[in-house]
Protein backbone atom coordinates (compact mmCIF):
# COMPACT_ATOMS: atom_id res chain seq x y z
CA UNK A 1 0.00 0.00 0.00
CA UNK A 2 1.24 3.53 -0.70
CA UNK A 3 1.93 5.48 2.28
CA UNK A 4 -0.23 8.24 2.50
CA UNK A 5 1.19 11.64 1.84
CA UNK A 6 1.13 13.97 4.61
CA UNK A 7 -1.03 17.27 4.94
CA UNK A 8 2.09 19.95 4.47
CA UNK A 9 1.87 22.53 7.19
CA UNK A 10 -0.69 20.95 9.56
CA UNK A 11 1.39 17.45 9.90
CA UNK A 12 4.37 20.05 10.07
CA UNK A 13 2.84 21.95 12.82
CA UNK A 14 1.69 18.52 14.80
CA UNK A 15 4.95 17.61 14.71
CA UNK A 16 6.18 20.73 16.38
CA UNK A 17 3.35 20.31 18.95
CA UNK A 18 4.52 16.90 19.82
CA UNK A 19 8.19 18.40 19.88
CA UNK A 20 7.23 21.00 22.38
CA UNK A 21 8.04 23.79 20.63
CA UNK A 22 4.24 24.58 19.42
CA UNK A 23 3.50 27.91 17.37
CA UNK A 24 0.98 29.90 15.44
CA UNK A 25 0.62 31.67 12.57
CA UNK A 26 0.82 35.77 13.05
CA UNK A 27 0.08 38.62 10.97
CA UNK A 28 1.79 41.93 11.25
CA UNK A 29 -1.62 43.25 13.01
CA UNK A 30 -1.31 40.46 15.46
CA UNK A 31 -3.89 38.56 14.43
CA UNK A 32 -3.10 34.96 14.89
CA UNK A 33 -4.00 31.36 13.05
CA UNK A 34 -2.71 28.15 12.62
CA UNK A 35 -1.03 27.10 9.49
CA UNK A 36 -1.08 26.48 6.37
CA UNK A 37 -1.65 30.80 6.01
CA UNK A 38 -0.03 32.74 3.36
CA UNK A 39 -2.70 36.11 4.09
CA UNK A 40 -4.63 36.93 7.10
CA UNK A 41 -8.20 36.48 6.22
CA UNK A 42 -9.13 39.47 8.55
CA UNK A 43 -6.54 42.01 7.41
CA UNK A 44 -4.85 41.12 3.96
CA UNK A 45 -1.75 41.23 5.58
CA UNK A 46 1.03 38.82 4.21
CA UNK A 47 3.64 38.97 6.53
CA UNK A 48 3.05 36.44 8.49
CA UNK A 49 5.59 34.93 11.30
CA UNK A 50 5.76 31.56 13.55
CA UNK A 51 5.02 33.03 17.02
CA UNK A 52 5.81 30.40 19.90
CA UNK A 53 1.97 28.98 20.66
CA UNK A 54 1.37 29.90 24.89
CA UNK A 55 1.81 27.22 27.34
CA UNK A 56 -2.09 27.37 28.62
CA UNK A 57 -5.48 27.86 26.70
CA UNK A 58 -8.83 28.11 28.24
CA UNK A 59 -11.71 25.97 27.38
CA UNK A 60 -14.28 28.11 26.34
CA UNK A 61 -16.90 25.51 24.64
CA UNK A 62 -17.45 22.10 24.44
CA UNK A 63 -19.63 18.61 24.26
CA UNK A 64 -19.23 15.25 25.10
CA UNK A 65 -20.28 13.42 21.51
CA UNK A 66 -21.68 10.16 21.98
CA UNK A 67 -22.88 9.63 18.30
CA UNK A 68 -19.38 9.58 16.70
CA UNK A 69 -18.19 9.13 12.70
CA UNK A 70 -17.16 5.57 12.11
CA UNK A 71 -13.49 6.84 12.44
CA UNK A 72 -14.41 8.08 16.22
CA UNK A 73 -16.54 5.06 17.28
CA UNK A 74 -14.35 2.94 19.77
CA UNK A 75 -13.49 7.11 20.94
CA UNK A 76 -17.02 8.30 21.85
CA UNK A 77 -18.23 8.83 24.32
CA UNK A 78 -15.24 11.40 24.11
CA UNK A 79 -14.97 15.00 24.77
CA UNK A 80 -14.33 17.96 21.84
CA UNK A 81 -13.61 21.31 23.23
CA UNK A 82 -12.36 24.93 21.61
CA UNK A 83 -9.61 26.60 23.88
CA UNK A 84 -8.77 30.31 23.67
CA UNK A 85 -4.77 30.19 23.78
CA UNK A 86 -5.04 33.96 23.39
CA UNK A 87 -3.91 34.90 19.82
CA UNK A 88 -5.26 31.87 18.32
CA UNK A 89 -8.15 29.10 19.57
CA UNK A 90 -7.68 25.39 18.84
CA UNK A 91 -9.68 22.16 18.67
CA UNK A 92 -9.09 19.19 20.10
CA UNK A 93 -10.15 16.19 22.30
CA UNK A 94 -10.15 16.45 25.67
CA UNK A 95 -8.36 13.96 28.07
CA UNK A 96 -7.11 13.08 31.39
CA UNK A 97 -10.72 14.44 33.09
CA UNK A 98 -14.18 12.73 33.33
CA UNK A 99 -16.23 14.15 30.79
CA UNK A 100 -18.84 15.00 33.01
CA UNK A 101 -16.17 17.45 34.76
CA UNK A 102 -15.06 19.43 32.01
CA UNK A 103 -15.75 23.23 32.77
CA UNK A 104 -15.95 25.90 31.11
CA UNK A 105 -12.75 28.21 31.64
CA UNK A 106 -10.62 25.12 32.56
CA UNK A 107 -6.96 25.76 31.77
CA UNK A 108 -5.38 23.41 29.69
CA UNK A 109 -2.05 22.71 27.90
CA UNK A 110 -2.56 21.14 24.38
CA UNK A 111 -0.21 17.81 22.93
CA UNK A 112 -0.48 15.02 20.69
CA UNK A 113 -2.40 11.89 21.23
CA UNK A 114 -3.87 8.98 19.30
CA UNK A 115 -7.52 8.47 18.05
CA UNK A 116 -8.50 5.35 19.85
CA UNK A 117 -10.04 4.23 16.59
CA UNK A 118 -7.80 4.29 13.88
CA UNK A 119 -4.39 5.15 15.77
CA UNK A 120 -4.30 8.45 14.05
CA UNK A 121 -2.76 11.56 15.82
CA UNK A 122 -5.53 14.34 16.83
CA UNK A 123 -4.76 17.33 19.20
CA UNK A 124 -5.44 16.68 22.71
CA UNK A 125 -6.26 18.98 25.73
CA UNK A 126 -4.89 18.08 29.41
CA UNK A 127 -5.90 19.66 32.58
CA UNK A 128 -3.00 22.24 33.46
CA UNK B 1 -35.86 44.09 -15.15
CA UNK B 2 -38.14 43.35 -12.18
CA UNK B 3 -38.22 40.77 -9.80
CA UNK B 4 -38.56 37.15 -10.92
CA UNK B 5 -41.63 35.28 -9.89
CA UNK B 6 -42.29 31.82 -8.23
CA UNK B 7 -44.54 30.51 -10.93
CA UNK B 8 -44.19 26.75 -9.73
CA UNK B 9 -42.51 24.06 -7.07
CA UNK B 10 -42.61 20.53 -6.25
CA UNK B 11 -40.95 18.71 -3.04
CA UNK B 12 -41.08 15.20 -2.91
CA UNK B 13 -42.28 13.32 0.42
CA UNK B 14 -39.30 13.81 2.55
CA UNK B 15 -38.08 10.44 4.74
CA UNK B 16 -36.34 7.40 4.54
CA UNK B 17 -36.18 6.54 0.77
CA UNK B 18 -33.09 4.49 1.06
CA UNK B 19 -33.73 2.65 -2.63
CA UNK B 20 -34.71 5.81 -4.31
CA UNK B 21 -31.73 7.08 -6.90
CA UNK B 22 -31.11 10.92 -6.87
CA UNK B 23 -32.03 10.95 -9.97
CA UNK B 24 -35.57 9.94 -9.71
CA UNK B 25 -36.20 11.80 -6.38
CA UNK B 26 -35.40 15.15 -8.65
CA UNK B 27 -37.41 13.89 -11.18
CA UNK B 28 -40.53 13.52 -9.29
CA UNK B 29 -39.78 17.21 -7.50
CA UNK B 30 -38.94 18.75 -11.02
CA UNK B 31 -41.66 17.49 -13.12
CA UNK B 32 -43.71 18.53 -10.08
CA UNK B 33 -42.23 21.88 -9.94
CA UNK B 34 -43.03 22.31 -14.04
CA UNK B 35 -46.14 20.71 -14.55
CA UNK B 36 -47.56 23.46 -11.81
CA UNK B 37 -45.94 26.35 -13.11
CA UNK B 38 -47.09 26.16 -16.44
CA UNK B 39 -44.15 26.42 -18.16
CA UNK B 40 -42.87 24.13 -21.62
CA UNK B 41 -39.87 22.23 -20.57
CA UNK B 42 -38.19 24.23 -23.72
CA UNK B 43 -38.42 27.21 -22.53
CA UNK B 44 -36.32 26.07 -19.48
CA UNK B 45 -32.90 28.24 -20.34
CA UNK B 46 -30.97 26.96 -17.27
CA UNK B 47 -30.60 24.33 -14.10
CA UNK B 48 -28.80 24.84 -11.25
CA UNK B 49 -28.96 22.60 -8.91
CA UNK B 50 -27.89 21.87 -5.53
CA UNK B 51 -26.67 18.67 -4.03
CA UNK B 52 -24.18 17.85 -1.21
CA UNK B 53 -22.85 14.39 -0.62
CA UNK B 54 -23.71 13.07 -4.01
CA UNK B 55 -19.78 11.28 -4.77
CA UNK B 56 -19.92 10.03 -1.26
CA UNK B 57 -23.88 8.77 -1.35
CA UNK B 58 -24.09 7.90 -4.87
CA UNK B 59 -20.78 7.42 -6.12
CA UNK B 60 -22.13 10.31 -8.68
CA UNK B 61 -20.20 13.51 -9.63
CA UNK B 62 -21.59 15.86 -12.22
CA UNK B 63 -25.23 15.91 -11.41
CA UNK B 64 -25.89 18.96 -13.33
CA UNK B 65 -26.58 17.50 -16.70
CA UNK B 66 -28.10 14.20 -15.04
CA UNK B 67 -30.93 15.87 -13.24
CA UNK B 68 -31.45 18.47 -16.35
CA UNK B 69 -31.84 14.84 -18.48
CA UNK B 70 -34.04 13.33 -15.46
CA UNK B 71 -36.70 16.11 -15.86
CA UNK B 72 -36.90 16.29 -19.55
CA UNK B 73 -35.19 19.79 -19.80
CA UNK B 74 -31.99 20.49 -22.48
CA UNK B 75 -30.35 23.27 -21.23
CA UNK B 76 -27.27 24.37 -19.68
CA UNK B 77 -27.11 22.66 -15.83
CA UNK B 78 -24.76 23.36 -13.33
CA UNK B 79 -24.59 22.28 -9.61
CA UNK B 80 -23.72 24.22 -6.59
CA UNK B 81 -22.22 23.03 -3.78
CA UNK B 82 -22.31 25.38 -0.24
CA UNK B 83 -23.11 22.21 2.24
CA UNK B 84 -26.60 22.85 3.36
CA UNK B 85 -27.11 25.93 1.44
CA UNK B 86 -26.32 24.48 -1.72
CA UNK B 87 -29.62 25.10 -3.26
CA UNK B 88 -30.12 28.88 -1.38
CA UNK B 89 -26.90 29.20 -3.47
CA UNK B 90 -28.78 28.13 -6.77
CA UNK B 91 -31.83 30.01 -5.86
CA UNK B 92 -29.70 33.17 -5.79
CA UNK B 93 -27.79 32.78 -8.98
CA UNK B 94 -31.08 31.97 -10.86
CA UNK B 95 -32.34 35.00 -9.19
CA UNK B 96 -29.63 37.35 -10.49
CA UNK B 97 -29.35 35.87 -14.10
CA UNK B 98 -33.25 36.48 -14.24
CA UNK B 99 -33.03 40.28 -13.19
CA UNK B 100 -29.97 40.61 -15.15
CA UNK B 101 -31.76 39.23 -18.75
CA UNK B 102 -29.40 36.39 -18.74
CA UNK B 103 -32.31 33.98 -18.87
CA UNK B 104 -36.31 34.03 -19.07
CA UNK B 105 -36.69 30.70 -17.28
CA UNK B 106 -34.34 28.85 -14.71
CA UNK B 107 -35.43 25.52 -12.86
CA UNK B 108 -33.76 25.53 -9.41
CA UNK B 109 -33.65 22.41 -7.19
CA UNK B 110 -31.44 20.02 -5.34
CA UNK B 111 -31.65 16.95 -4.24
CA UNK B 112 -29.86 14.42 -1.49
CA UNK B 113 -30.10 10.69 -0.62
CA UNK B 114 -28.65 9.82 2.29
CA UNK B 115 -29.81 7.41 4.31
CA UNK B 116 -28.89 4.40 1.74
CA UNK B 117 -25.27 4.55 3.63
CA UNK B 118 -27.05 4.41 6.94
CA UNK B 119 -26.46 6.79 10.39
CA UNK B 120 -22.50 6.41 10.58
CA UNK B 121 -21.18 6.90 7.26
CA UNK B 122 -23.75 9.87 6.83
CA UNK B 123 -23.00 11.81 9.96
CA UNK B 124 -19.50 11.04 8.58
CA UNK B 125 -20.04 12.15 4.80
CA UNK B 126 -22.23 15.68 6.87
CA UNK B 127 -18.67 16.49 8.77
CA UNK B 128 -16.98 17.06 5.74
CA UNK B 129 -18.52 20.63 5.86
CA UNK B 130 -16.70 21.62 8.62
CA UNK B 131 -12.19 22.17 8.78
CA UNK B 132 -11.35 18.71 8.01
CA UNK B 133 -7.87 18.85 9.19
CA UNK B 134 -8.32 21.27 12.25
CA UNK B 135 -11.85 20.29 13.70
CA UNK B 136 -12.71 16.97 12.00
CA UNK B 137 -9.60 14.92 13.16
CA UNK B 138 -10.38 16.59 16.75
CA UNK B 139 -14.04 14.52 16.89
CA UNK B 140 -16.15 16.96 15.36
CA UNK B 141 -19.75 16.25 13.83
CA UNK B 142 -22.01 18.36 12.79
CA UNK B 143 -24.24 17.96 16.25
CA UNK B 144 -20.92 18.16 17.61
CA UNK B 145 -20.29 21.45 16.12
CA UNK B 146 -23.52 23.32 16.87
CA UNK B 147 -23.56 21.93 20.42
CA UNK B 148 -20.23 24.16 21.17
CA UNK B 149 -21.99 26.59 19.73
CA UNK B 150 -25.17 26.12 21.93
CA UNK B 151 -23.07 25.87 25.02
CA UNK B 152 -21.14 28.90 24.16
CA UNK B 153 -24.85 30.35 23.77
CA UNK B 154 -26.28 29.65 27.04
CA UNK B 155 -22.89 30.86 28.51
CA UNK B 156 -23.05 34.43 27.07
CA UNK B 157 -27.06 34.95 26.69
CA UNK B 158 -28.42 32.17 29.17
CA UNK B 159 -31.26 30.21 28.04
CA UNK B 160 -31.28 26.23 28.64
CA UNK B 161 -32.09 23.02 27.53
CA UNK B 162 -35.59 23.69 28.01
CA UNK B 163 -35.93 26.77 26.18
CA UNK B 164 -34.39 24.32 23.03
CA UNK B 165 -37.04 21.51 23.66
CA UNK B 166 -40.12 24.73 23.14
CA UNK B 167 -38.52 24.40 19.43
CA UNK B 168 -38.47 21.29 18.88
CA UNK B 169 -42.51 21.28 20.07
CA UNK B 170 -43.18 23.81 17.90
CA UNK B 171 -41.76 22.67 14.93
CA UNK B 172 -42.99 19.14 15.67
CA UNK B 173 -46.61 20.29 15.58
CA UNK B 174 -46.41 22.72 12.34
CA UNK B 175 -45.77 19.44 10.57
CA UNK B 176 -48.05 17.65 11.42
CA UNK B 177 -50.31 18.89 8.74
CA UNK B 178 -47.45 18.59 5.65
CA UNK B 179 -47.51 15.55 4.07
CA UNK B 180 -44.11 16.11 2.68
CA UNK B 181 -42.32 16.19 6.27
CA UNK B 182 -40.50 13.21 7.42
CA UNK B 183 -41.77 13.48 10.81
CA UNK B 184 -45.58 13.52 11.52
CA UNK B 185 -45.57 13.21 15.07
CA UNK B 186 -46.50 15.40 18.31
CA UNK B 187 -43.72 15.56 20.95
CA UNK B 188 -43.58 17.14 24.35
CA UNK B 189 -40.91 19.41 25.78
CA UNK B 190 -40.54 16.53 28.79
CA UNK B 191 -40.09 14.29 25.67
CA UNK B 192 -37.17 16.44 24.07
CA UNK B 193 -35.34 16.39 27.10
CA UNK B 194 -35.16 13.11 28.35
CA UNK B 195 -34.52 11.74 24.75
CA UNK B 196 -30.75 10.33 24.24
CA UNK B 197 -27.94 12.89 23.98
CA UNK B 198 -26.14 12.72 20.88
CA UNK B 199 -24.23 15.63 21.87
CA UNK B 200 -24.17 17.52 25.21
CA UNK B 201 -26.13 19.71 25.58
CA UNK B 202 -28.04 18.52 22.47
CA UNK B 203 -29.84 15.67 22.21
CA UNK B 204 -31.79 13.57 19.85
CA UNK B 205 -34.44 16.19 19.46
CA UNK B 206 -32.17 19.05 18.71
CA UNK B 207 -31.97 16.98 15.54
CA UNK B 208 -32.96 16.95 12.12
CA UNK B 209 -33.59 13.69 11.22
CA UNK B 210 -31.06 12.33 7.96
CA UNK B 211 -32.89 12.63 4.76
CA UNK B 212 -33.86 11.50 1.52
CA UNK B 213 -35.69 14.18 -1.02
CA UNK B 214 -35.79 16.47 -3.33
CA UNK B 215 -37.13 20.06 -4.08
CA UNK B 216 -37.53 22.15 -7.36
CA UNK B 217 -38.77 25.46 -8.27
CA UNK B 218 -39.49 27.21 -11.93
CA UNK B 219 -38.17 31.13 -11.53
CA UNK B 220 -39.43 33.53 -14.31
CA UNK B 221 -38.93 36.74 -15.12
CA UNK B 222 -42.22 38.90 -14.18
CA UNK B 223 -42.47 39.88 -17.97
CA UNK B 224 -42.46 36.13 -18.99
CA UNK B 225 -45.09 35.12 -16.30
CA UNK B 226 -47.42 37.87 -17.50
CA UNK B 227 -46.79 36.76 -21.47
CA UNK B 228 -47.86 33.33 -20.83
CA UNK B 229 -50.49 34.10 -18.11
CA UNK B 230 -49.14 32.47 -14.98
CA UNK B 231 -51.01 32.54 -11.89
CA UNK B 232 -47.54 33.41 -10.13
CA UNK B 233 -48.12 35.96 -7.87
CA UNK B 234 -45.22 35.82 -5.32
CA UNK B 235 -42.00 37.59 -6.67
CA UNK B 236 -38.53 37.16 -5.48
CA UNK B 237 -37.72 40.40 -4.42
CA UNK B 238 -34.38 40.50 -2.45
CA UNK B 239 -31.24 38.31 -2.25
CA UNK B 240 -28.39 37.75 -0.14
CA UNK B 241 -25.49 35.87 0.65
CA UNK B 242 -22.88 35.78 3.50
CA UNK B 243 -19.66 33.85 4.42
CA UNK B 244 -17.34 33.58 7.37
CA UNK B 245 -14.31 31.79 8.74
CA UNK B 246 -14.87 27.76 7.79
CA UNK B 247 -13.72 26.76 11.30
CA UNK B 248 -15.44 27.74 14.89
CA UNK B 249 -11.92 28.04 16.46
CA UNK B 250 -11.27 31.08 13.78
CA UNK B 251 -14.20 33.01 14.73
CA UNK B 252 -14.16 35.71 17.38
CA UNK B 253 -17.87 34.97 18.43
CA UNK B 254 -19.26 31.11 18.76
CA UNK B 255 -22.65 32.15 19.44
CA UNK B 256 -23.44 34.36 16.56
CA UNK B 257 -23.47 33.78 13.12
CA UNK B 258 -22.01 37.08 10.95
CA UNK B 259 -22.35 35.37 7.49
CA UNK B 260 -26.12 35.37 8.35
CA UNK B 261 -26.42 38.56 9.49
CA UNK B 262 -24.77 39.76 6.20
CA UNK B 263 -26.89 37.68 4.13
CA UNK B 264 -30.39 39.12 5.65
CA UNK B 265 -28.71 43.11 5.20
CA UNK B 266 -28.23 42.11 1.58
CA UNK B 267 -31.52 40.75 1.11
CA UNK B 268 -33.70 43.16 3.32
CA UNK B 269 -31.95 45.93 1.67
CA UNK B 270 -32.74 44.31 -2.13
CA UNK B 271 -36.02 44.03 -1.23
CA UNK B 272 -36.27 47.22 0.19
CA UNK B 273 -37.85 45.88 3.39
CA UNK B 274 -36.57 45.31 7.23
CA UNK B 275 -37.02 43.17 9.71
CA UNK B 276 -39.95 44.80 11.00
CA UNK B 277 -42.10 43.95 7.64
CA UNK B 278 -41.30 40.15 7.66
CA UNK B 279 -44.67 38.02 8.06
CA UNK B 280 -43.43 34.51 8.31
CA UNK B 281 -40.10 32.67 8.33
CA UNK B 282 -38.50 29.20 7.21
CA UNK B 283 -35.06 29.28 8.89
CA UNK B 284 -32.27 26.73 8.61
CA UNK B 285 -33.15 24.37 11.77
CA UNK B 286 -30.92 21.58 11.46
CA UNK B 287 -30.18 22.04 15.11
CA UNK B 288 -32.56 23.66 17.64
CA UNK B 289 -30.05 26.37 18.75
CA UNK B 290 -29.87 27.24 15.02
CA UNK B 291 -33.16 28.48 14.82
CA UNK B 292 -32.34 30.81 17.61
CA UNK B 293 -29.03 31.98 15.76
CA UNK B 294 -30.66 32.66 13.05
CA UNK B 295 -34.02 34.76 13.87
CA UNK B 296 -31.44 36.94 16.10
CA UNK B 297 -29.32 37.05 12.71
CA UNK B 298 -32.45 38.40 10.63
CA UNK B 299 -32.99 40.96 12.99
CA UNK B 300 -36.21 39.49 14.25
CA UNK B 301 -34.62 39.23 17.83
CA UNK B 302 -32.61 40.85 19.42
CA UNK B 303 -28.72 39.11 20.32
CA UNK B 304 -29.99 36.75 23.28
CA UNK B 305 -33.48 37.26 22.67
CA UNK B 306 -34.00 34.73 20.55
CA UNK B 307 -34.11 31.67 23.11
CA UNK B 308 -36.99 32.63 24.02
CA UNK B 309 -39.35 33.22 21.48
CA UNK B 310 -40.67 28.89 21.47
CA UNK B 311 -41.48 29.21 24.99
CA UNK B 312 -43.27 32.28 24.97
CA UNK B 313 -45.25 30.88 21.88
CA UNK B 314 -44.08 33.82 19.85
CA UNK B 315 -42.96 31.99 16.99
CA UNK B 316 -45.93 29.19 16.98
CA UNK B 317 -48.09 29.56 14.24
CA UNK B 318 -50.58 31.14 16.60
CA UNK B 319 -47.75 34.16 17.67
CA UNK B 320 -46.97 37.09 16.05
CA UNK B 321 -43.93 35.74 13.84
CA UNK B 322 -44.91 31.77 12.71
CA UNK B 323 -41.38 30.43 12.51
CA UNK B 324 -41.02 26.70 9.99
CA UNK B 325 -44.36 26.43 9.55
CA UNK B 326 -43.18 23.43 7.56
CA UNK B 327 -41.74 22.20 10.48
CA UNK B 328 -38.79 22.81 9.52
CA UNK B 329 -35.56 20.87 9.11
CA UNK B 330 -36.58 19.70 12.53
CA UNK B 331 -39.56 17.97 11.64
CA UNK B 332 -40.35 18.35 7.94
CA UNK B 333 -36.72 16.45 7.18
CA UNK B 334 -33.06 18.01 5.86
CA UNK B 335 -32.45 16.39 2.37
CA UNK B 336 -29.15 18.49 2.46
CA UNK B 337 -29.00 19.64 -0.87
CA UNK B 338 -33.02 20.20 -1.60
CA UNK B 339 -33.63 22.17 1.45
CA UNK B 340 -32.99 25.81 0.05
CA UNK B 341 -35.48 25.40 -2.55
CA UNK B 342 -37.36 23.48 -0.02
CA UNK B 343 -37.46 26.68 2.10
CA UNK B 344 -38.69 28.54 -0.83
CA UNK B 345 -41.04 26.79 -1.99
CA UNK B 346 -42.75 26.63 1.59
CA UNK B 347 -42.69 30.44 1.52
CA UNK B 348 -43.95 30.78 -1.68
CA UNK B 349 -47.20 28.67 -0.91
CA UNK B 350 -47.91 30.23 2.70
CA UNK B 351 -48.03 33.39 1.06
CA UNK B 352 -50.11 32.63 -1.41
CA UNK B 353 -52.38 30.73 0.39
CA UNK B 354 -51.81 27.37 -0.69
CA UNK B 355 -49.50 25.49 2.10
CA UNK B 356 -51.63 23.95 5.17
CA UNK B 357 -50.18 26.46 7.55
CA UNK B 358 -51.02 28.92 5.15
CA UNK B 359 -54.07 30.16 7.69
CA UNK B 360 -51.34 31.35 10.37
CA UNK B 361 -50.64 34.78 8.38
CA UNK B 362 -54.29 34.77 6.19
CA UNK B 363 -52.99 38.51 5.87
CA UNK B 364 -49.09 37.76 4.92
CA UNK B 365 -47.47 39.52 2.55
CA UNK B 366 -43.63 39.63 3.46
CA UNK B 367 -41.78 35.84 3.93
CA UNK B 368 -38.13 35.31 4.21
CA UNK B 369 -35.94 31.78 3.45
CA UNK B 370 -32.86 31.68 5.70
CA UNK B 371 -30.49 29.01 4.42
CA UNK B 372 -27.47 28.20 6.12
CA UNK B 373 -24.61 26.05 5.02
CA UNK B 374 -21.81 24.30 7.67
CA UNK B 375 -21.63 26.03 10.94
CA UNK B 376 -22.97 28.84 9.16
CA UNK B 377 -19.88 29.80 6.93
CA UNK B 378 -22.22 29.96 4.10
CA UNK B 379 -25.48 31.77 4.01
CA UNK B 380 -28.31 32.45 1.89
CA UNK B 381 -31.45 34.96 2.41
CA UNK B 382 -34.14 35.59 0.31
CA UNK B 383 -37.29 37.25 0.45
CA UNK B 384 -40.44 36.88 -1.33
CA UNK B 385 -43.20 39.25 -1.44
CA UNK B 386 -46.52 38.84 -2.96
CA UNK B 387 -47.25 40.79 -5.94
CA UNK B 388 -50.31 40.47 -7.81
Amino acid sequence: MTEPAPDGEYDEWLDAIEADEGYYVECANGHGWLPPRRVCPECGSRELTAEPLPDSGEIVTHSTITVATPQFEDDAPYVTAIADFGPVSVTGLVRGVDPEEVEMGAVVGVEVGERETTGDRAVVFRPR
Amino acid sequence: MSDPRVAGAGVTAFGKHPERTGRDLFAEAGLEALDASGVAPEDVDALYYGNFMGELAEHQGHQGPLMAEAIGVDAPATRFEAACASAGAAVRSAVRDLRNGEAEVVVVGGAERMTNIGTAAATDALAIAADDLYEVRAGMTFPGAYALMARSYFDQYGGSREDLAHIAVKNHEHALVNDHAQIQKEITVEDAIEAPTIASPLGLYDSCPITDGAAAAVLTTAEYAADHGLDAPVAVTGTGQGGDNLALQDRPHLAQTPAADKAAEEAYADAGVGPDDVDVAEVHDCFTIAEVLAIESLGLYERGEGIHAATNGETDRHGDLPVNLSGGLKAKGHPVGATGVAQLATVAWVLDGSHPRADAVPDGTVGVAHNAGGTVASTTVHVLEVRE
